[in-house]
């Protein structure tokens, strides 16, 4: 049920935040917190480093836990029971900054684990899907070898594979590229733009720029736990309203 | 000094000594095992939501790394009988060993398991994998595989603690050479060749742990 339709004829989001609020202890990582993202839309989240981006992709599959607001997956309303977080987690993708892929498994038993064990799939079809989706990624011929045998653009790759593999309805990017030496990012890049072309939904915390033109459909800049505002690139770039999205920027591009 | 020795008893009870080393190898492997199905176990309970469970395992390390282990195999050999349970040498043997052996076992485990990065949990629990799923697919693995190196110092150890069993005469290589020295006053030559045949199941036992390990552990790391 990826797409439902209510009353007024509407399509519901895919993901959607209403009044999220995150604390860790006393600290206030994310305050009304109101996003949505439609079926095959590219979200770029960016903004500076400790502005809550992680911890607010985090809440969406439920890796944290947030007090105050409602978020929606693919219809599912993520509560705190865990049946329903297991659905939505099969139902989203994550990739991280740090690839996190299971140094003891070979780059195709990390595709098939989690298809055989949480949506029953058999050993054949595990190992098909998961070899169509190193295909895809261009990192077939890798799919004997262990993690540590592959470079970081290659274990990034396999890591979206993975995520792949459960056929997710969305997927989401954690500085993916953040962690690569500089001549593997485009690989990553290309990878995370294919996947955008074939109508994926997508939110990406990246400060790759050039993508964010891209791909996104709009940007997203947070500072101190709130969004301060979202614009399709173009806009995003020639005319950021607030001050502090012209700072950032300034920063981010004269890097590049 | 002018002793000559004389190895005649040491020979002659040879078949003898060969299947009690028999006996120091299973009590060894079995307490083993038992220690390992402990120390996970303990490890997934010390981990739980439950307070009280929590509290049960800290409870349970504390009492027996605290206690000697002689006074813990004459507690269930000696004491237990007085409650109903009644165990003939060799079992009590086993458990003792596994009792004491899993105490450790589940601090060095417990120790491997936080040595995992977070990322590696969160990564499974993101593919919808639940929480025991994770730690038996995704952490297990690499967590033994970091602290195999104390793990298996611990079990040469535990393998040695056998002939603490000679003290329930449960079978197994030191009570049966007490037996052949008291009987031939030989101390040399039996403690000598014990000695000798400790050595060897030692080397065994390192043998089978480098077994497993390269079986197990050589996906390769970096
Ligand atoms: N587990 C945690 N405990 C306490 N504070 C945290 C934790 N994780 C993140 N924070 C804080 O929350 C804020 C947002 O963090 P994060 O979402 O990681 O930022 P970003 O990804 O934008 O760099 C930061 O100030 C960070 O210090
Ligand atoms: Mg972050």
């Amino acid at each position: 049920m990826s797409q439902v339709r209510t009353s007024d004829n509407s399509i519901e989001p895919m993901i959607s935040l209403s009044g999220v609020g995150k604390w860790y202890g006393a600290f206030q990582a994310l305050d009304s917190i109101n996003m949505s993202v439609a079926k095959g839309e590219k979200i770029v989240l960016c903004g500076p480093s400790g502005s809550g981006k992680s911890t607010l992709i985090r809440c969406i599959n439920h890796l944290e836990a947030y007090q105050k607001g409602d978020i929606h997956v693919g219809g599912i309303r993520l509560g705190h029971g865990s049946k329903v977080i297991d659905a939505v987690r099969r139902e989203v993708g994550m990739v991280f900054q740090q690839f996190n892929l299971f140094p003891h498994l070979t780059v195709l038993q990390n595709c098939m684990l989690a298809p055989m064990r949480t949506l029953g799939l058999n050993k054949p079809q595990a190992e098909g899907r998961a070899r169509t989706l190193l295909e895809r990624v261009k990192i077939s011929e890798q799919a004997e070898k262990y993690p540590a045998q592959l470079s970081g653009g290659q274990q990034q790759r396999v890591a979206i594979a993975r995520a792949l593999c459960m056929r997710p309805k969305a997927m989401l990017f954690d500085e993916p590229t953040s962690a690569l030496d500089p001549e593997m990012v485009k690989e990553v890049l290309d990878t995370m733009i294919a996947l955008a072309e074939e109508g994926m939904t997508m939110i990406c915390v990246t400060h790759e720029m050039g993508f964010a033109r891209q791909v996104a459909d709009r940007i997203v800049f947070m500072a101190s736990g709130v969004i301060v505002e979202e614009a399709p690139p173009a806009e995003f770039f020639s005319n950021p309203k607030h001050e502090r999205t012209r700072k950032f920027l300034g920063e981010v591009l004269g890097r590049h | 000094m002018n002793y000559t020795l004389d190895f005649t008893p040491v020979i002659d009870g040879l078949p003898n000594l060969l299947w009690a080393c028999l006996g120091t190898f299973t009590l060894a492997i079995s307490g083993m095992l038992l220690a390992i199905v402990i120390g996970i176990g303990g490890v997934i309970l010390r981990q739980s939501r439950v307070k009280l469970l929590r509290w049960l395992v800290i409870g349970f390390v504390e009492l027996i790394r605290n206690t000697p282990f002689l006074v813990q195999i004459f507690f269930i050999y000696f004491a237990l009988p007085l409650a109903g349970i009644r165990l003939d040498p060799t079992p009590t043997a086993i458990i003792a060993l596994g009792i004491n052996g899993g105490a450790y076992a589940i601090e060095i485990i417990r120790g491997g398991v936080q040595s995992i990065s977070k990322g590696q949990t969160e990564a499974g629990l993101a593919l919808g994998l639940h929480k025991a799923q994770v730690f038996r697919l995704i952490i297990l693995k690499p967590a033994l595989r970091t602290i195999y190196p104390s793990l298996t110092s611990q079990f040469i150890l535990l393998t040695l603690t056998t002939s603490i069993a000679s003290a329930i005469s449960a079978y197994e290589l030191t009570s049966v050479s007490q037996r052949i020295e008291s009987d031939s006053f030989r101390s040399f030559e039996v403690y000598f060749t014990v000695t000798v045949f400790y050595l060897v199941i030692s080397w065994v036992m390192m043998r089978i742990f480098a077994f497993f390990s390269a079986r197990y552990f050589s996906y390769p790391l970096r």
